[in-house]
């Protein structure tokens, strides 16, 4: 029989209150507390609420990691609380934790949120099978194994919203869709049933869309479902290209300019990457652009050194590619 | 200690728009006696721009810069963060999926290379903890930082996804609180400025597509060091140079308040460390000017 040792250590905590009817700013309570080695991180929202405080609030309904209602903040980093165990937290954190919503701008009473704009735009992506149903089916529709693992797990979101409050252009752009529409937008374009026409456009349009992303992969790290909405991201721009659906703009020639300067040079061409995407648009670059120069930071075409062995990059270029423009 | 030898993957960016970090990265090479084979033949590895047009074409082309480290048996050293993502990342699919491997060995086939997975790909900031050791750099240094306080600036892709860098490094970083960083200032003597933004994006990727969006990424991370009373800021990553060094003022505008700190690449932090004259590390190529060398 094996046996399991319960360590206990004190834990300060700075817990996020705030009382959107009362409180005209948020503050945060200290409460320090021991922690056992097998508690999560809602035993202890939990504690805080049955032994010191009946006011404070928060979300949590399957403590089963099911339902996706009890995501937080801790240190900053977003979690799951009911999954989350606490000694992992002092791992990463020490002994002093604070506890925040996931977005504080966002926050009604303590550590619940509006969670309007999540829901919003989720609704925008059209999430849901949009095709046209045959009501008398003489077969069953079926869905090989092979098709149904295209939707790489996207299927397994459970709305918590980690992600899109993890990540950083949802914190300072309101119009950014975000991390999880996009890998909802994602699960159903990638649904052999599915027929909608402008889901993919939609997502893929210039301003607020995918390409606003910045890569920062905070979505990646974020979901307890490991769902890696970024990857997601990544493959809306690819059935994009590979549809002969993308429109040329800036984005959609930022993209394409590396392969063009790939098959050209094997190594990226800069000053000409940004000239092919912004067009006329390069007049804003000019001040910085003269500066960098000054200094030596800006290569000529002429002066760029090509890969060696460039022959064999052109005709990988030439073999392997799967995309149109 | 055998003598440290690597293949280096520059990566476009040392090659032109950041000439101090490859100057410096030779000369802290030099010093610490790690000999570096330049990948010569290594195309771009497609900044994760070049993935969203044509994926499988990024993984060709990645596979054939790790082949060409593994002919020379090689672990493959990059300097530059998103380089050593989408170099990392390749090998993690490929090492991951016997059917992709072959699809992408069909095509390196072409041209007589094949990837096996042999070589491990590091950045040069953990090929310095993980295999040449803090302490040791530790008793070179010559010159130590001890007057400054230095951000530390992680830069998204040394640090996230958290399983890749696990996986990659023998040194494994928490991306909500690394510390490779501000254990290398600690190493040079330095003390580390803790602010809000150092694990943050710097915006760099979506520059041209997001301006707006991006300048105020970059404003807030100049602004989170300069509120914790920064001298300077060091990055591991090229692009993150560039976004912090050449576009304060385009960050300035979007938060509405004046930033700028120098910034210096790693090594020419350890550079400095270590008595290289500043001219080697290439200090005249910042735009934010570098004051206090
Ligand atoms: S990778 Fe893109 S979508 Fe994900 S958190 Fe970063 S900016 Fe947001
Ligand atoms: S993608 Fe992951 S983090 Fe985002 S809402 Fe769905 S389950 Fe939560
Ligand atoms: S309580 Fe349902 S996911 Fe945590």
């Amino acid at each position: 029989m094996s046996t399991t040792t319960i360590n206990t250590q004190k834990v300060n905590f700075n817990v996020f209150r705030f009382n959107a009817d009362e409180d005209y700013l948020p503050y945060y309570e200290n409460y320090s507390m021991d922690v056992t080695s097998e508690e999560v991180v809602l035993d202890i929202l939990n504690r805080i609420k049955w032994d010191h405080d009946g006011s404070f609030s928060y979300r949590r309904s399957c403590r089963h990691g099911i339902c996706g209602t009890c995501a937080i903040k801790v240190n900053g980093r977003v979690t799951l609380a009911c999954k989350e165990s606490m000694t992992d937290m002092i791992e990463v954190f020490g002994n002093e934790l604070t506890i925040e919503p996931l977005s504080k701008k966002r926050a009604i009473k303590d550590l619940i949120i509006d969670k309007a704009d999540f829901w919003e735009k989720h609704e925008q992506v059209t999430p849901y099978l949009d095709t046209e149903i045959d009501e008398t089916p003489t077969a069953e529709n079926i869905v090989t194994p092979a098709q149904a693992e295209t939707l790489d797990e996207a299927d397994l979101c459970i709305q918590c919203g980690a992600c899109h409050y993890a990540c950083p252009v949802v914190e300072i752009s309101d119009e950014f869709m975000g991390p999880a529409a996009f890998a909802a937008a994602y699960r159903f374009e990638a649904d052999i049933r599915d027929g909608n026409e402008s889901r993919l456009t939609d997502v893929n349009k210039m301003g607020s869309g995918v390409w606003d992303c910045v890569k920062c992969f905070e979505c990646a790290d974020a979901c307890p479902k490991e769902i890696n909405p970024i990857e997601k991201i990544g493959k809306l721009h690819n059935m994009l290209f590979q549809s002969g659906k993308a429109e040329s703009n800036i984005a959609t020639r930022h993209a394409v300019g590396f392969e063009r300067s790939i098959k050209r040079n094997g190594v990226l061409d800069e000053g000409s990457l940004v000239l092919y995407s912004e067009l006329a648009g390069i007049v804003k670059h000019v001040p910085v652009a003269l500066k960098m120069f000054s200094k030596g930071k800006i290569v000529p075409p002429w002066g760029i050194i090509k890969s060696d062995n460039l022959d064999e990059i052109q005709k990988l270029v030439k073999s392997s590619s799967t995309a149109k423009f | 200690m055998g003598k440290l030898k690597y293949a280096l993957f520059t990566g476009c960016t040392a090659k032109q728009s950041t000439p101090e970090q490859m100057m410096s990265t030779m000369a802290v090479a030099e010093k610490l006696d790690i000999e570096l084979v330049e990948l010569t033949e290594a195309s771009c590895c497609g900044a994760s721009h070049l993935q969203d047009y044509d994926d499988f074409l990024s993984l060709v082309l990645n596979a054939r810069n790790i082949a060409y480290a593994e002919k020379h048996e090689l672990t493959m050293v990059t300097i530059c963060n998103t380089c050593q993502l989408n170099t990392a990342m390749t090998k993690h699919r490929l090492d991951n999926s016997a059917d992709l491997k072959a699809r992408v060995n069909e095509k390196l086939g072409e041209i007589g290379l094949e990837y096996k997975g042999t070589s491990k790909i590091t950045h040069f900031l953990y090929a310095i903890i993980d295999d040449f050791g803090l302490d040791k750099l530790k008793e070179m240094v010559v010159t130590p930082l001890s007057q400054f306080n230095i951000a530390p600036f992680y830069g998204c892709h040394n640090i996230r996804p958290s399983e890749l860098q696990n996986e990659t490094h023998d040194t494994p970083e928490n991306s909500y609180n690394p510390t490779s960083l501000d254990d290398l200032i600690i190493a040079c003597g330095g003390m580390t400025v803790d602010y809000e933004e150092k694990n943050k994006c710097c915006g760099f990727h979506a520059e041209l597509q997001a301006p707006k969006v991006s300048a105020i990424l970059t404003g807030n991370a100049i602004a989170g060091a300069m509120d914790g009373n920064a001298d300077w800021i060091v990055t591991p990553c090229p692009l993150c140079h560039l976004k912090l060094d050449t576009q304060t003022g385009h960050a300035s505008e979007a938060i509405g308040r004046e930033v700028s700190l120098p910034v210096l690449h790693m090594q020419q932090m350890i550079g400095l460390a270590l008595g290289c004259p500043p001219e080697t590390l290439g200090m005249k190529h910042h735009i934010t000017k570098v004051d206090f060398v």
